[in-house]
């Protein structure tokens, strides 16, 4: 398969009064055409901050990327200038926000924010960009397009706005879309429409989404493939079924238990105890480690590499080194393991190797 | 059944009466509250859900309709000592832990100003000791009684939200989506903290949230509220395996489960307000369908429920 982008050992600092915060400390992953991506992981964790680092968004006067690369079509992205970088934010790369409030500008109609990409990248005139215009914002499912281009953000609901949104980055059918929590902000129903939306239109234009988020169920409705992320690094990555069914990281472990489902009526909800950790000064070994139950001395001293689970899963925990001794996950995620073929408790296994 | 704690009856919560831009945020809304449950309220924003909780507990005086807590009508008139100690019995977690914490005022402060106010400390050094034992009864230290709200997390600032609101000893609590701003491995630390403490101190909570997982997690009953109105309430189980109005079944059918194979097979149903057709001389009120179940419907929808 295509791969549309690779972020390769990516290694990022913030440069604070309170000191160095080191907030990417060594991600790589690739996103292949036509597929969704979910990052998934706690405020902090740097799900924002890689996809920002990806857009060069990122403030220049205190963010320091200190190494790897993020290629691009075959180019750097960290490397070329900031007027090439401008030929490829909302041409080839488009980013759609989490607040569709303050992602629009508010003294502007919506029909010259939808045209702005295209008279910019696509050198339209402005009569076509203006029907191309209509054109998408009949796309994303607003009804009375042509009316509506000449209204300003304030008369639009929140589901409409990122409906805006999503058009203006549509707009030149980016190769990579990348989506911070756009539904966050809305209500359950109105999230479903948007979901529906965004999943039509990647079949429509073949574009590949980076869709970042902290709920697990949107993650289950729209991903390919899933990384967690924690403490600045990815700690897990594999397809949606193997993350879902046959998790192996305790952080994932943890994040899937305490949610509550809404079958069972368990009588305590599992929390993970303690707090994400400072990057200001992060800890030695697995940054897990000290919120983990599976800890083992060697979490305290050394980074977990990444593990291979199959061809498409990778975990970062000494719990798959081959020293290491078997635990059993809790109860809700051996529950899930039972119905993944190829997990020790798949239920087909007579009980398994155990 | 247990002992009704709260009833309320026909609330009305209108703003800008009588202008072009009426809103009726609650219309005509009622229902009852036992001691030592908790009542999930769940709807989309704007559907009145808060402002019903804010109308409860009198930060808005209500249009029309009562609240009736414990045999006394709140919102009738009453002396400033009336309503001082009806104040102690009602407290309110609010969404937002940044913005509902004084960013001027230390910790200690923030949480005793309910003990200033309700004279329930004598000396400085029970004043102290009082807010030392409530930070640890919300699972954090004493020593953060001399710092400043800036200084925590959103976590642990819910967390002082929830001890300022113990801190006058309330018998019920209105939790307005106390857990919204939260990561999720930090939700289940603040709902797990609430459950414990109902069950330590027989409180009665009023939850008022969007995330529907969350709230059939914590609820005994659960309100469905759309468009200013109460459109079904039920025992948390039967409202979520057997809802009846179909607004409420679309609500439910777009929640996303993290669950790869079931969001494969979902199919989201969505709710026309028309589709009922009701017909002018219709009455549509609420109706018992099971015991303590209730659903606004006409009596045709009425007699086609399945008992």
């Amino acid at each position: 398969m295509e791969k549309i982008v690779e972020v390769k050992n990516l290694e990022l600092s913030f440069h604070t009064f309170a000191g160095e915060v080191k907030a990417i400390q060594g991600v790589n992953f690739e996103v292949f055409k036509g597929e969704t991506l979910a990052i998934v992981g706690e405020s902090g964790s740097g799900k924002s901050v890689t996809t920002k680092s990806i857009m060069r968004l990122l403030p220049k006067s205190s963010t320091e990327y200190k190494k790897g690369e993020i290629l691009f079509g075959g180019k750097d992205l960290l490397k070329i200038s900031e007027s090439e970088m401008q030929k490829v934010r909302g041409k080839d790369i488009s980013m759609i926000f989490q607040d569709p409030m303050t992602s629009l500008n508010p003294t502007m109609t919506i029909g010259k924010q939808i045209m702005e990409p295209l008279l910019k990248h696509q050198k339209l005139s402005k009569s076509d960009a203006w029907n191309k215009s209509i054109e998408l914002l009949a796309l994303v499912g607003m009804p009375q397009p042509e009316m509506r281009m000449k209204q300003y953000p304030h008369q639009f609901s929140g589901g409409q706005r990122q409906r805006i949104v999503i058009a203006v980055a549509l707009a030149c059918n980016p190769k990579l879309l990348i989506a911070d929590e756009p539904t966050t902000a809305l209500d359950v129903t109105i999230q479903a429409q948007i979901l529906e939306l965004m999943k039509d239109l990647q079949k429509k234009i073949d574009t590949s989404i980076i869709f970042i988020t902290h709920d697990l169920g949107v993650v289950a409705n729209v991903a390919d493939r899933v990384a967690v992320m924690y403490g600045g690094r990815i700690v897990e990555v594999g397809t949606v079924d193997e993350i879902f069914y046959n998790p192996q990281h305790p952080y994932t472990w943890g994040l899937l238990s305490s949610m509550p489902s809404l079958d069972a009526g368990e009588e305590k909800l599992y929390a993970i105890p303690g707090t994400p950790p400072d990057l200001l000064a992060p800890p030695k070994g697995d940054a897990f480690a000290l919120r983990s139950e599976y800890a083992m001395k060697i979490d305290m001293e050394q980074v977990p590499p990444l593990f291979k689970v199959s061809d498409t899963h990778y975990a970062a925990t000494w719990l798959l080194h081959p020293d290491a001794p078997q635990v059993d996950p809790p109860a809700a995620v051996i529950e899930r393991m039972k119905r993944f073929p190829g997990s020790r408790y798949h239920v087909g296994i007579a009980g398994g190797d155990r | 059944m247990a002992e009704k704690l709260l009833e309320i009856k026909n609330l009305k919560q209108y703003f800008n009466v009588g202008k072009k831009n009426e809103v009726r945020a609650v219309d005509d809304i009622t229902f009852d509250i036992y001691k030592g449950e908790t009542l999930g309220i769940v709807g989309e924003s704007g559907c009145g859900k808060s402002t019903t909780g804010r109308t409860i507990i009198r930060l808005y005086d209500a249009t029309g309709g009562e609240v009736i807590y414990d045999g006394i009508d709140v919102h009738a008139k009453k002396t400033k000592t009336e309503l001082k100690a009806f104040n102690r019995k009602m407290q309110m977690i609010f969404q937002d832990p940044y913005a509902s914490l004084n960013p001027r005022m230390k910790v200690l402060d923030i949480i005793a100003e309910g003990l200033d106010i309700h004279g329930l400390v004598k000396n400085t050094k029970e004043r102290t000791a009082r807010v030392h034992e409530l930070l640890e009864t919300v699972g954090l230290n004493r020593e953060h009684a001399n710092r400043y709200p800036h200084e925590f997390s959103g976590g642990q600032r819910q967390r002082l939200g929830i001890a300022r609101a113990l801190a006058v000893e309330p018998e019920f609590i209105i939790a307005d989506e106390p857990i919204s701003a939260l990561d999720v491995s930090i939700q289940a630390q603040v709902v797990n903290l609430l459950k414990e403490l109902q069950e330590e101190r027989g409180l009665t909570y009023l939850f008022i949230a969007h995330d529907l997982s969350m709230v059939k997690y914590i609820s005994d009953r659960i309100g469905v509220m759309h468009f200013g109105k109460l459109v079904e309430i039920g025992p948390a189980e039967t409202l979520y395996t057997a809802p009846l109005h179909p607004y409420t079944q679309s609500l439910l059918s777009a929640i996303p489960l993290p669950d790869p194979d079931y969001e494969r097979n979902r199919v989201r149903k969505s709710y026309n307000p028309t589709s009922h057709n009701y017909r002018e001389d219709e009455e549509v009120t609420m109706r018992e369908v099971t015991p303590g179940h209730f659903v606004l419907c006409s009596q045709r929808e009425f007699d086609s429920f399945p008992k």
